[in-house]
C-alpha cells in the first residue's frame, strides 16, 4: 500500500474534552448554542463563541440556563441542531424546560460537566453526581437518554450521537461527563466529515390538503417533525396533548401519550446502547464504571489479571437507557461485582436492582474532589 | 500495560504550567508519536492559589490519566514543595526553583535547582517564559521527549509574535541543566 492509503484518515490534534465536545457539535451539525458559562463547562462555551459565528451559526450568552434551554428548544423547534453546556447548579435550573422539551417532544442536546453538589458545590473538582439527575432531574414520568464518554475521542463520538439520538428520538439528550475527561488533554483523530453518520429529524410527508398532525406517530411511537415556517401552523405545549398539540384532558389521550413518550425509548433501544466490555467473558469480578473512573478500572483489571484475578470491567456509555441485558450477561459468571463512582452509590443502585440478589455487589466511591485511583478499585476487587 | 513516564508540573496559578503540561504531552504525543495525556488540578483563581499539571507518556494506551508514580517533579513554588515532596518515590528526579523553592530537597532524591523564574526574567526578558525555560530544562535532564518535537509544539502554542523569545527560552533552560548530565545528578 502507498503511504497515502495507509495515512490515517482525519485530522490530527491534542484536544481538551470540552474542545473536542464542541468539535463533535459542530461535525453533528449544531449550529445554535444558547447558555451560561459555569465551570468546568466553560470553554464549550467559549469554544462555540468563537466557532458558530464563522459557520453563519448563532451563539447567544443567555441571563441564565432557565432562558439558555428556552432558547435551544425555540430554535429547534425552528429546524436548528441545538445545545447548550452547563454543570451542576444550572442542570438544576435546566430541569423544568428539560422536561417541557421531553414533553413537547423537541430534539436537542443538553452538556452537563458534573462538579460537586449539592447546591453550587465543587465547581472545579470531578465529581459524577448527577447520573440519578440524568434520569430522574425533571419531574414525572419521562424518557431519558443520558451518555458519558471516557476517553475525548469518544466525547467527540458521542457528542454526535447526542445529536443522532435527539433527532431520531424527538427528545432532548444529556452528556453526563466528568471534569476529568472534559479537561483532560489526549491525541484525538478527528474523522472526515464524510465518515460520520449523522441523523436529522423525519419530515412528514403529507399529500396536497392533508393536515399535519404534529403528535400522531406511526409505527415507530416518534411523530414526523415540520419545522415553524415550513408551512403548518401548530401548537405547542407541556400540558397533555392530543395529536394536534392542543391540550386535553381525555384519559385516553393522556395515558396514550405518557406510554408512548417512554415506550418509543424502549422501542429503538438497541440503537441508543453504547458499551464496552473488556475481558468480562470469564469475569469471575466484575468492574462496572463510567467516565473518566472507567479507565482507572481498566489499569485495576489489568493489574487483578497480572495477580492472576479474572476480572473484568463493563463500561456503559449509555447510561440511560441502562444496558440490562448487557449487564447481566457481563456478570454471567460474577460472584462479586464492584462499582466505583465519584458519588455515594448512584449508578450502584441500578446495577443492584438489575442483578438483584445475585452476585455481591460493593461501591467503591469518592465524593472529595479527587479522581478514583486505579489502587482503590483494585484492592475492592482483590477482596481487601 | 506499558511502561508510563509520569510528570507532575506543580506551582501556582499564573506561572503558565497548565500550558507547560500541554506542550511537553503534545511534544511527546503529535511529533514524537508517543501517546500522552496531560490533566491538571487548579483552585477558582486564575492567579495566585495552587496548580498542578500533568503529563503522563507511554508508548501505549494510557488508561488512567493522573499520576500515581512520580518519574519527574517540578516544583515551582515552597507550596508545592510541601504539598508533593512527601509522596514522591525515590527513583523520581525532583527539579526545583532555586529561589521559590528554598526547602532542602531530601537527600535520597535525586534532584536538582535551577534559577528557573530569575532566568527567565533576568536572561530571557520576560518572566511569564518561566514555563518554557523549564521545559528547556526538564528535556535536557531527562530526554523524555527529543529537543526538536519541544520546539515545534512550543511554536504550535506561543501567541504570535513571541516565537523568538519562547524559542530563546527554551535554549536558557536547557543551557542551565546542561551541567548536570544524566550521572552527575546529585542525590
Amino acid at each position: 500500500m502507498s503511504d497515502e492509503a495507509t495515512k490515517p484518515s482525519g485530522t490530527v490534534k491534542f484536544l481538551s474534552g470540552n474542545e473536542a465536545c464542541m468539535e463533535g457539535a459542530i461535525a453533528a451539525g449544531c449550529r445554535f448554542f444558547a447558555g451560561y458559562p459555569i465551570s468546568p463547562s466553560s470553554e464549550i462555551a467559549e469554544k462555540m463563541s468563537g466557532r458558530l459565528p464563522k459557520l453563519g451559526g448563532k451563539f447567544i450568552q443567555m441571563e441564565d440556563e432557565i432562558a439558555s434551554m428556552g432558547a435551544i428548544i425555540g430554535a429547534s423547534l425552528a429546524g436548528q441542531k441545538t445545545m447548550t453546556a452547563t454543570s451542576g447548579p444550572g442542570f438544576s435550573l435546566m430541569q423544568e424546560n428539560l422536561g417541557f422539551a421531553m414533553m413537547a417532544e423537541v430534539p436537542c442536546v443538553v452538556i452537563n460537566v458534573m462538579r460537586g453538589g449539592p447546591s453550587t458545590g465543587n465547581p472545579t473538582g470531578p465529581s459524577q453526581s448527577d447520573v440519578m439527575q440524568c434520569r430522574w432531574g425533571t419531574h414525572g414520568d419521562h424518557p431519558a437518554i443520558a451518555l458519558s464518554p471516557s476517553t475525548i475521542r469518544e466525547v467527540f463520538d458521542t457528542t454526535v450521537a447526542c445529536f443522532n439520538f435527539a433527532e431520531m428520538m424527538r427528545t432532548p439528550v444529556v452528556l453526563a461527563m466528568d471534569e476529568i475527561t472534559a479537561h483532560m488533554r489526549e491525541k484525538i483523530v478527528i474523522p472526515p466529515a464524510a465518515e460520520i453518520a449523522l441523523i436529522n429529524r423525519r419530515k412528514p410527508a403529507l399529500q396536497a390538503g392533508e393536515t399535519y398532525y404534529p403528535y400522531e406517530a406511526g409505527e415507530d411511537l416518534v411523530p414526523p417533525m415540520m419545522n415553524f415556517g415550513e408551512g403548518a401552523r401548530y401548537h405547542v405545549t407541556g400540558l397533555d396533548h392530543d395529536r394536534t398539540g392542543f391540550p386535553s384532558a381525555a384519559a385516553e389521550v393522556q395515558e396514550s401519550l405518557h406510554r408512548r413518550l417512554v415506550d418509543k425509548i424502549e422501542r429503538h433501544l438497541e440503537k441508543l446502547l453504547l458499551f464496552e466490555h473488556h475481558r468480562t467473558e470469564d469475569a469471575e469480578v466484575l468492574v462496572v464504571a463510567y467516565g473518566s473512573t472507567a479507565r482507572s478500572a481498566k489499569r485495576a483489571v489489568e493489574e487483578a489479571r497480572a495477580k492472576g484475578v479474572k476480572a473484568g470491567l463493563f463500561r456503559p456509555i449509555t447510561l440511560y437507557p441502562i444496558p440490562e441485558k448487557q449487564i447481566e450477561a457481563a456478570a454471567a459468571h460474577a460472584k462479586r461485582v464492584v462499582v466505583p463512582e465519584m458519588n455515594l452509590g448512584q449508578y450502584k443502585l441500578e446495577v443492584e436492582r438489575i442483578l438483584g440478589k445475585g452476585p455481591a455487589i460493593t461501591g467503591v466511591n469518592r465524593v472529595n474532589g479527587e479522581p478514583i485511583a486505579p489502587s482503590l478499585i483494585l484492592s475492592a476487587i482483590l477482596g481487601d | 500495560m506499558s511502561k508510563r513516564y509520569e510528570v507532575r508540573l506543580a506551582g501556582s496559578g499564573g506561572q503558565g504550567l497548565v500550558l507547560g503540561g500541554v506542550i511537553l504531552a503534545e511534544a511527546a504525543s503529535i511529533f514524537d508519536g508517543k501517546n500522552a495525556t496531560q490533566s491538571q488540578s487548579y483552585g477558582p483563581e486564575s492567579r495566585g492559589g495552587a496548580s498542578k499539571s500533568e503529563v503522563i507518556i507511554s508508548e501505549g494506551e494510557i488508561d488512567y490519566p493522573k499520576a500515581t508514580h512520580i518519574d519527574l517533579l517540578l516544583l515551582m513554588t515552597e507550596a508545592a514543595a510541601e504539598k508533593y515532596l512527601k509522596d514522591v518515590p525515590e527513583t523520581a528526579l525532583v527539579v526545583a526553583d532555586l529561589d521559590l523553592v528554598p526547602t532542602a530537597i531530601p537527600d535520597k532524591l535525586r534532584s536538582v535547582k535551577i534559577p528557573i523564574t530569575r532566568l527567565a526574567r533576568e536572561t530571557v526578558g520576560k518572566e511569564f517564559v518561566a514555563n518554557i525555560v523549564a521545559l528547556g530544562a526538564l528535556q535536557e535532564l531527562t530526554g523524555i521527549v527529543s529537543f526538536e518535537s519541544l520546539k515545534k509544539a512550543v511554536l504550535a502554542r506561543v501567541p504570535k509574535g513571541t516565537e523568538e523569545l519562547n524559542l530563546k527560552a527554551l535554549s536558557v533552560g536547557q543551557e542551565a541543566a546542561r551541567e548536570y548530565d544524566g550521572k552527575n545528578i546529585p542525590h
